[in-house]
C-alpha cells in the first residue's frame, strides 16, 4: 500500500511545484507586460464602457467601438468592430489596439487576444456602485485618474442627492419591467434583486417588489404582479413611438385590482441611457425618481397620462438609428481577408 | 364498431376525460400565491379590488385552459402524424410547423411589429403565419412529383426544411440586440402564461376544425398502418385521407404554438403512454390521447410555476425533462 502510494505522492507533490512554477512564471510575465506608456489605440466592445471612456475625455484614444454602441454621437463615425456574441477579431486586430475593452465572457475573444500579445481589460456589468468603480479602475489603466475621479465623484455626488431628496418620503412598491411583449401581458421581465437597475430603483426611492428574488432578472408573470400588488408600475424603453405610449400603457388595465393600475400610477419611461450601465446613470436615476414621484395625474376621474412626452421626443432624435441596421452595416462592409489579400 | 370496442372506447374514453376534468379545474388552485376561494367567488367584492379573484380569472383559469387546448391539440396532432407517416418517433414539430411558427415569432420580436388583428398580437399571429408558410411548402415539395402524396418525401422535406428555416432563425437573430434574444429565446420553450381568454377564444375554432376533420380519420389511419396497398384494397381512399390527415394535425399544430409556443414533447410522450394503456386502435387512442395530453401539460405548467417559486420555469423544460429519457427509452426498447 505504502509503496504504491508514495511514488504518487511524490508525483503529485512535483506536479504541485511545477504548476507553481508555471504560475509564477505567468505571473511575472502579466506584470512585465504591464506597459509604461498608456493606451492610444482603445477598442471598446461594450456600450457602458465606451460611453466612460468617452466621459472621461479619452476620444482621441477609441479608434473602434462595438456594433451596439450608440452613445456619445461621436462614436457614429467611428468603425464598428462587432460586439458581445460576434466579435470581428480579424477587425479587431488589423486596427492594431493596444487595449481592447472585453466583457468578461468573451473567452474566445480574449484568448485570441492574449495569443497575439493585444492587453485586455475585462469587464462585467454589476451595481450602480460598479458603475463608478469602473470609470475610476478604467481612469487609472489609460492614464486618466483625475477626469475618471471627477466622473466617479460626479455621479456618487448626484446619487447621494437623489438620495438625499427621497429620504422621508414614501417609498412606493414598484415593479420595474425592462422588456415585454409589444401589446400583451406576456414575456414580461422585471428587475430582480440585484443589479444596476435595481440600485437604481433603490436609489430614486421606490422599493423593488421583486427584492427577495436574487437575481438580475424576473420573469414576471400575470400571477406575480397581481400577488405582489406594487404601487407603481415602471416600464423602461430606450425608445418608444408616443403614439404607442398610451396604448402600450393601457394593456395594463387587465390588471385591474393591481394598486398601480388602480390609481394610474403605470408609467412608460423611455430614454436610451435608461438601460446601459455608464456614466449617465444618474441621469437615468433621477428621471426613475422623477417617474415614480410624479403625482398621478389621472386622481379624481380620467387616468394619468404618465409618459413623458419630451423624454421620448428625445430619445428619438438621440436613437433614430436602429441597432440592426448599424450591425447590418458592419456585418456587410467588404473585409479583407487573408486569402483575398494573397492574390 | 363492435360492442367489445364500444366499450373499451366509452370507457378510455370517460375515463381520460375525467381525468383531464380534474386536472384542469385543480390547476387554477395552486400557484405561487395562496388565494382564498371564499374571496375568488364573492361577487359583493368589486372586480377592482378583488385580487384574489384577479389571480384566478385572469391569471390562473386561461393558463389552465390554454394548457388543456395546447395539450389537447399537440398530443393528438401527434397521433396523426405518426399515423400518416408510419413513424412511432414522428411528432407534430417533425414536419417544420414548429420552426415556421418560430420563424414568425422571431421576426415579430426582434423587429418589435405591433399589429394586432381581432386583439391578437403580432407574435401569436406571425407565428401562426410562419406555420401555415412551412405546411404550404412542405405540401407542395410532397405532390410536385407525383400524384397524391408521398410520405418519405413528406419526411425528407419537412426535416431539410426545419434546418433550413433553423438557419434562417440564427440569421434574423443576429439582428437582435441583447434583450429581444433572451426573449426569442424564452418564446422557444414555451410559455402558457397567457393573461386573457382571448387568445384561446380565437385558436378554439381552428382546433375544433382540426378535431372535426381529426374524427374522419380514425379508421383510415388504422388500415393504413398494415401499409397503404392494403389500405387501398380495403377501401381507403389514400390520398384523401393522407390529405385530410395532414392539413388537419398541421392546422391544429400552428394553432397550439401561436397560444403556447412550441412546447415540446407533448406531441410523443402521451400518444405512447395511451398507447401502453389502451392499445393501438386510433379509434381509441386518438380521444384518449387528447384528454390525456390536456391532463399532462396543465399538470407539468403547473408543476413549472410552482416548483422554484416566484421564479417561473419554462414549461418546456419541464415537459422536456419528462419527455425526453422517455423518448429515448422508446428508441432503445424498439
Amino acid at each position: 500500500m505504502t509503496m504504491r502510494t508514495r511514488p504518487r505522492l511524490w508525483v503529485s507533490l512535483r506536479f504541485c511545484v511545477f504548476a507553481f512554477t508555471l504560475w509564477s512564471a505567468f505571473s511575472i510575465t502579466s506584470a512585465s507586460q504591464q506597459p509604461d506608456t498608456h493606451p492610444a489605440r482603445i477598442i471598446s466592445l461594450i456600450p457602458a464602457t465606451t460611453e466612460m471612456l468617452f466621459a472621461i475625455g479619452a476620444a482621441p484614444q477609441v479608434v473602434a467601438v462595438g456594433s451596439f454602441d450608440a452613445h456619445p454621437p461621436e462614436v457614429q463615425s467611428l468603425p464598428r468592430v462587432g460586439a458581445l456574441l460576434d466579435p470581428d477579431v480579424e477587425r479587431i486586430l488589423s486596427l492594431k489596439p493596444d487595449l481592447v475593452i472585453v466583457y468578461g465572457t468573451q473567452l474566445d475573444l480574449r484568448q485570441q487576444l492574449e495569443r497575439a500579445g493585444i492587453q485586455q481589460f475585462s469587464y462585467k456589468h454589476g451595481g450602480l456602485a460598479g458603475v463608478t468603480a469602473t470609470i475610476r479602475a478604467l481612469g487609472a489603466r489609460i492614464g486618466r485618474v483625475q477626469e475618471a475621479e471627477r466622473v466617479a465623484t460626479d455621479i456618487e455626488s448626484r446619487l447621494t442627492s437623489i438620495r438625499r431628496r427621497m429620504a422621508g418620503r414614501p417609498r412606493p412598491k414598484t415593479v420595474l419591467v425592462f422588456g415585454r411583449d409589444r401589446m400583451s401581458l406576456q414575456g414580461i421581465f422585471a428587475s430582480g434583486g440585484v443589479g444596476f437597475l435595481n440600485d437604481m430603483l433603490q436609489t430614486a426611492g421606490g422599493d423593488n417588489v421583486f427584492a427577495d428574488v436574487k437575481r438580475e432578472s424576473v420573469q414576471a408573470t400575470s400571477e406575480l404582479i397581481l400577488a405582489r400588488s406594487p404601487d407603481v408600475i415602471l416600464e423602461l424603453r430606450s425608445s418608444i413611438d408616443p403614439d404607442q405610449a398610451a396604448a402600450e400603457r393601457a394593456v395594463w388595465d387587465t390588471l385591474a385590482a393591481v394598486p398601480a393600475v388602480r390609481t394610474g400610477r403605470v408609467h412608460m419611461l423611455a430614454d436610451p441611457s435608461l438601460m446601459v450601465p455608464g456614466p449617465r446613470v444618474a441621469h437615468a436615476t433621477e428621471l426613475i425618481a422623477g417617474a415614480l414621484h410624479s403625482r398621478s395625474r389621472g386622481e379624481g376621474g380620467g387616468r394619468g397620462d404618465g409618459f413623458n412626452a419630451e423624454l421620448a421626443e428625445n430619445a428619438k432624435k438621440r436613437f433614430e438609428k436602429p441597432f440592426a441596421s448599424s450591425a447590418l452595416k458592419s456585418s456587410l462592409r467588404p473585409q479583407p481577408t487573408s486569402a483575398s489579400e494573397g492574390r | 364498431m363492435s360492442r367489445g370496442i364500444r366499450r373499451r372506447f366509452i370507457f378510455s374514453t370517460l375515463g381520460f376525460a375525467g381525468v383531464a376534468l380534474a386536472v384542469i379545474l385543480g390547476a387554477p388552485l395552486v400557484g405561487s400565491t395562496s388565494i382564498d376561494l371564499r374571496r375568488v367567488f364573492d361577487s359583493s367584492i368589486p372586480v377592482s379590488e378583488n385580487v384574489d379573484a384577479q389571480i384566478f380569472f385572469v391569471a390562473r383559469l386561461p393558463r389552465s385552459l390554454a394548457g388543456a387546448l395546447v395539450g389537447a391539440t399537440l398530443a393528438s396532432a401527434g397521433v396523426i402524424f405518426q399515423g400518416l407517416l408510419r413513424n412511432p418517433l414522428a411528432t407534430p414539430f417533425t414536419l417544420g410547423i414548429s420552426s415556421g411558427a418560430a420563424l414568425g415569432a422571431m421576426l415579430a420580436i426582434t423587429f418589435g411589429w405591433s399589429f394586432a388583428i381581432a386583439g391578437i398580437t403580432a407574435v401569436p399571429l406571425s407565428s401562426f403565419a410562419g406555420s401555415i408558410g412551412a405546411v404550404a411548402i412542405v405540401y407542395w415539395l410532397s405532390v410536385a412529383r407525383q400524384r397524391g402524396l408521398s410520405t418519405s418525401v413528406l419526411l425528407l422535406a419537412g426535416v431539410t426544411l426545419n434546418a433550413f428555416i433553423s438557419a434562417l432563425i440564427l440569421f434574423v437573430q443576429y439582428f437582435a440586440d441583447f434583450a429581444e434574444t433572451f426573449r426569442t429565446l424564452r418564446w422557444l420553450m414555451g410559455d402558457l402564461d397567457v393573461s386573457s381568454f382571448r387568445p384561446i377564444v380565437v385558436a378554439l375554432p381552428l382546433a375544433v376544425v382540426a378535431f372535426a376533420m381529426f374524427a374522419m380519420l380514425p379508421r383510415a389511419l388504422n388500415l393504413l398502418s398494415l401499409g397503404p396497398d392494403s389500405a387501398a384494397a380495403r377501401g381507403v381512399d389514400i390520398v384523401r385521407a393522407q390529405r385530410t390527415a395532414f392539413f388537419s394535425a398541421s392546422l391544429a399544430t400552428g394553432a397550439a404554438v401561436s397560444v403556447g409556443g412550441p412546447i415540446g414533447f407533448v406531441g410523443i410522450i402521451v400518444p405512447h403512454l395511451v398507447r401502453l394503456l389502451v392499445g393501438s386502435d386510433h379509434r381509441i387512442v386518438l380521444p384518449a390521447s387528447a384528454f390525456f395530453g390536456a391532463a399532462f401539460l396543465v399538470a407539468c405548467d403547473t408543476i413549472a410555476r410552482t416548483i422554484m417559486a416566484p421564479v417561473e420555469l419554462p414549461v418546456g423544460v419541464i415537459t422536456a425533462v419528462l419527455g425526453g429519457p422517455f423518448f429515448l427509452w422508446l428508441l432503445v426498447r424498439r
